[in-house]
């Protein structure tokens, strides 16, 4: 009885949808349907990144100096763990391209932990501006800049926070896709000739990974530049 | 039932039934159905504000609603009008049914997310109904910072998020409508065998996908400075509340072309079929759509020449907006070039979309008016603007959508409309449309400010005029609405084809089967080739 309900979601999701003609036809508009979708992610950020580009032009000192008080360390170990985690990803394609059943499971669980642990380095962080006072908000204070100037030293954070908030947000839809690709991966559905879903969420979590190149250096990197 | 059942062919309406099998459908036709029920709603809905708003501008005090409830009406008129029918409204009901069909397709590339789209929007509408009912919403439909961020009372957050939500509903609708047009056409459909009606709903999709996240983003950054009081508009903290105004029109004005386009896509179907030629310069017309949809996101600045715009970033954003006249111009000759020598006929569809050519004319022209820097600067937040844009959505995107409507009742769902009531209802709207808005360009033109329900008595004449086109124009919407649903089941029964039209949608039943076609149909054709349809019946009323 369990193993009958098995083999049918096992068909089911191998199945052709009725309203394509081949699976190759199938493949092809999931595909470009995730580009689109991924057009639409880059628009959407692209409106942070517009208010980040006219604030750091008006106040570009102040911003070097709240820059300044991230602490780089985190920001450089969490690149490094989501490239870690795009690799694992990568090979977790990889392994389903080739119907290595057992490979993707290890690879996926793999990138879930990286994203696991990117996103408690980020929750850290966040715990220490809550600390130091760098949430916006009647309690922002932020050391070394006038108190004319601390509202802009504010926008600074609110920016931070809504751009890395955002990408949390889009890593942890991440993990819970990634979630549902093991489950599905466990049952052995994916092989060489079926593995869209792997496909197309590697691609999403390849979005979200290149969303954080762009954050690491606008957010972290710019006061580098000044004499210490 | 059973009787019945035995006798009548399967279709898409009777394959199967119950609340559920609407609710769960996956069927692109009947989610364009849900859709059309949804909109249709709406569209009451901002209409019964619309006409709050005339019975108040009657007589030149404020005696019918208080100053706060008039900023909650126009408020509110916008907010339904906009979000939840015209961007929808075509796309989602006539080019969620036909769109699939025109290529051959038996549906949507994706009708899971087709059916979620639906929701979406269901739901963002709950949460504006909700903003209504709990007490409205005064910011106007355009939410600028920093009253809709610091000192607006209303429900704004409720209202901004089910724009949000219903963003995703359109999102979602542009990105299975590309890729059903670049992965489901039938063999043979090349792309420049399109009908022009798919070429501009792909043109709409593109907007829809490339413009809506950045409103998306928008409304979050509103979202947060209201409740977090974040400072990314706020003065007080060296935040711009234009950049706002930035953000909201890059999205919002390339949304007036979501509106526009597919109308134009409907023109050129119905103005092919009733002059029984192919559309004059198929390809002009075809890649002015894309031309308006790519000029249309860089002419948002002409929302705020007024507002601490550079001077030369002012007449770049004028000087880029004439260019829009272009294509927009480029199709409204090409219909005209289509009816000569044509053998035209003057079914309702038709009059609809010579109500439509006339009235986007005008709305298209004022313009220009508008685009113009000095010009603009002395009509600037006037009824002026009003007069203009309503003609542009009303008697533009309105008028297209009641004509494409009419032209695919018989293929939506088997029975044809009284024609006698339907040409007297295009001739209700058109009259009733002109005698509301035109007054409107002449007031603006004097002085009369947009969002003031107070104005001098030198004005009263021309308001109550429009109040009476108002009238006459409800008129003409209810109209509609009665013969349509009586239609149902009194209606004459289609045949596949009652215009001898030429498109794939007519080369199956009446109503469609579930499939939309027995078999993959394998095109041979140009669009519009009416050559090959000459020898059939045509029935008009």
């Amino acid at each position: 009885m369990a193993s009958d309900a098995h083999v049918h979601a096992h068909e089911e999701s191998l199945a052709l949808r009725e309203q394509f003609d081949t699976a190759a036809q199938q493949k092809d508009a999931s595909t470009l349907g995730m580009w689109i979708f991924l057009i639409t992610e880059v628009m959407f950020f692209g409106g942070l990144f517009l208010a980040y580009t006219v604030y750091r032009h008006l106040y570009a000192e102040v911003f070097a100096v709240a820059s300044s008080s991230m602490n780089v360390y985190y920001g450089a170990a969490n690149t490094v763990v989501l490239l870690c985690s795009s690799l694992t990803m990568v090979l977790a394609v990889r392994a389903a391209q080739l119907g290595q059943k057992k490979a993707i499971v290890l690879f996926l669980i793999l990138t879930l932990i990286l994203g696991g642990v990117f996103l408690g380095v980020k929750a850290f962080e966040w715990k220490e501006k809550f600390d130091e006072h760098h949430i916006p908000g009647p309690t922002f204070h932020l050391d070394g800049v006038s108190s004319s100037e601390q509202g802009h030293a504010q926008l600074f954070f609110s920016l931070y926070f809504a751009m890395t908030g955002l990408h949390a947000l889009h890593m942890v839809i991440g993990a819970g896709l990634l979630l549902y690709l093991i489950l599905e991966a466990r049952k052995g559905i994916f092989t060489a000739e079926y593995n869209t879903p792997v496909d197309l969420i590697g691609l999403y979590w390849h979005f979200v990974d290149i969303i954080w190149i762009f954050l690491f250096p606008l957010l972290y990197l710019i006061d580098r530049h000044l004499k210490r | 039932m059973i009787t019945t059942a035995v006798h009548e062919r399967e279709h898409y309406l009777n394959q199967s039934y119950g609340i559920k099998s609407w609710l769960l459908t996956k069927d692109h036709k009947r989610i364009a159905l849900l859709y059309l029920f949804t909109v249709t709603l709406f569209f009451f809905l901002g209409g019964a504000f619309a006409t709050m708003i005339r019975v108040e501008l009657l007589t030149p005090t404020g005696n019918f609603v208080s100053n706060d409830t008039y900023n909650k009406l126009f408020t509110m008129h916008g907010v339904a009008m906009i979000f939840f029918f015209l961007i929808p409204s075509i796309p989602a009901t006539l080019g969620n049914f036909f769109l699939p069909m025109m290529i051959g397709a038996k549906d949507l590339a994706f009708p899971r997310i087709n059916l979620i789209s639906w929701y979406l929007l269901v739901i963002g509408g709950l949460f504006a109904l909700f903003a209504m009912l709990a007490g409205g919403v005064d910011t106007g439909w355009t939410f600028y910072t920093p009253y809709s961020t610091t000192y607006s009372n209303s429900w704004v957050i409720a209202t901004a998020l089910g724009i949000f939500v219903a963003g995703f509903s359109s999102i979602l609708t542009g990105l299975n409508f590309i890729v059903t047009v670049h992965r489901m056409r039938a063999p043979g459909m090349t792309w420049s065998r399109l009908p022009l009606f798919v070429w501009s709903n792909y043109a709409t999709a593109l907007i829809q996908v490339l413009g809506t996240p950045v409103l998306a983003v928008t409304i979050i950054l509103l979202f947060c400075e209201r409740v977090f009081h974040i400072g990314i508009f706020d003065p007080a903290l060296g935040g711009d509340p234009v950049l706002f105004q930035h953000l909201f029109w890059f999205y919002s004005h390339p949304a007036v072309y979501i509106m526009v386009l597919p109308a134009m896509g409907v023109i050129s179907e119905l103005v092919s079929v009733f002059s029984r030629k192919p559309v004059f310069g198929y390809h002009f017309v075809a890649y002015a759509s894309m031309a308006i949809a790519v000029l249309g996101f860089l002419v948002w600045g002409h929302h705020l020449f007024v507002a601490t715009q550079s001077v030369y970033a002012g007449l770049v954003f004028s000087f880029l907006s004439y260019f829009v006249a272009i294509p927009s111009a480029i199709k409204v000759f090409n219909w005209t070039a289509t009816l000569y020598k044509g053998s035209i006929s003057f079914a309702t569809p038709m009059l609809y979309a010579f109500g439509f050519i006339g009235l986007f004319t005008i709305g298209g022209l004022t313009g220009l008016f508008l685009a113009a820097l000095g010009f603009d600067v002395h009509v600037t937040d006037t009824y002026f603007v009003v007069a203009h844009f309503h003609y542009i959505m009303v008697g533009g995107t309105i008028m297209a959508y009641m004509g494409g409507l009419h032209y695919w009742w018989p293929k939506m769902t088997g029975r044809m409309y009284p024609e006698g009531w339907a040409k007297l209802s295009a001739l209700v709207v058109f009259l009733g449309f002109n005698l509301t808005f035109f007054p409107q360009f002449i007031l603006g033109y004097m002085g009369m400010p947009r969002r003031y329900h107070v104005y001098p008595d030198e004005f009263q004449v021309l308001h109550v005029l429009s109040t009476a086109g108002a009238s006459v124009l409800a008129v003409g919407y209810l109209m509609p609405m009665v013969y349509f649903v009586w239609s149902l089941k009194y209606g004459a029964m289609a045949t596949a084809n009652p215009w001898g039209a030429s498109g794939l949608e007519w080369k199956t039943q009446s109503p469609p089967p579930l499939h939309n076609f027995d078999e993959t149909p394998i095109v041979t054709e140009e669009a519009y080739d009416y050559g090959s349809v000459i020898g059939e019946e045509i029935h008009v009323g």
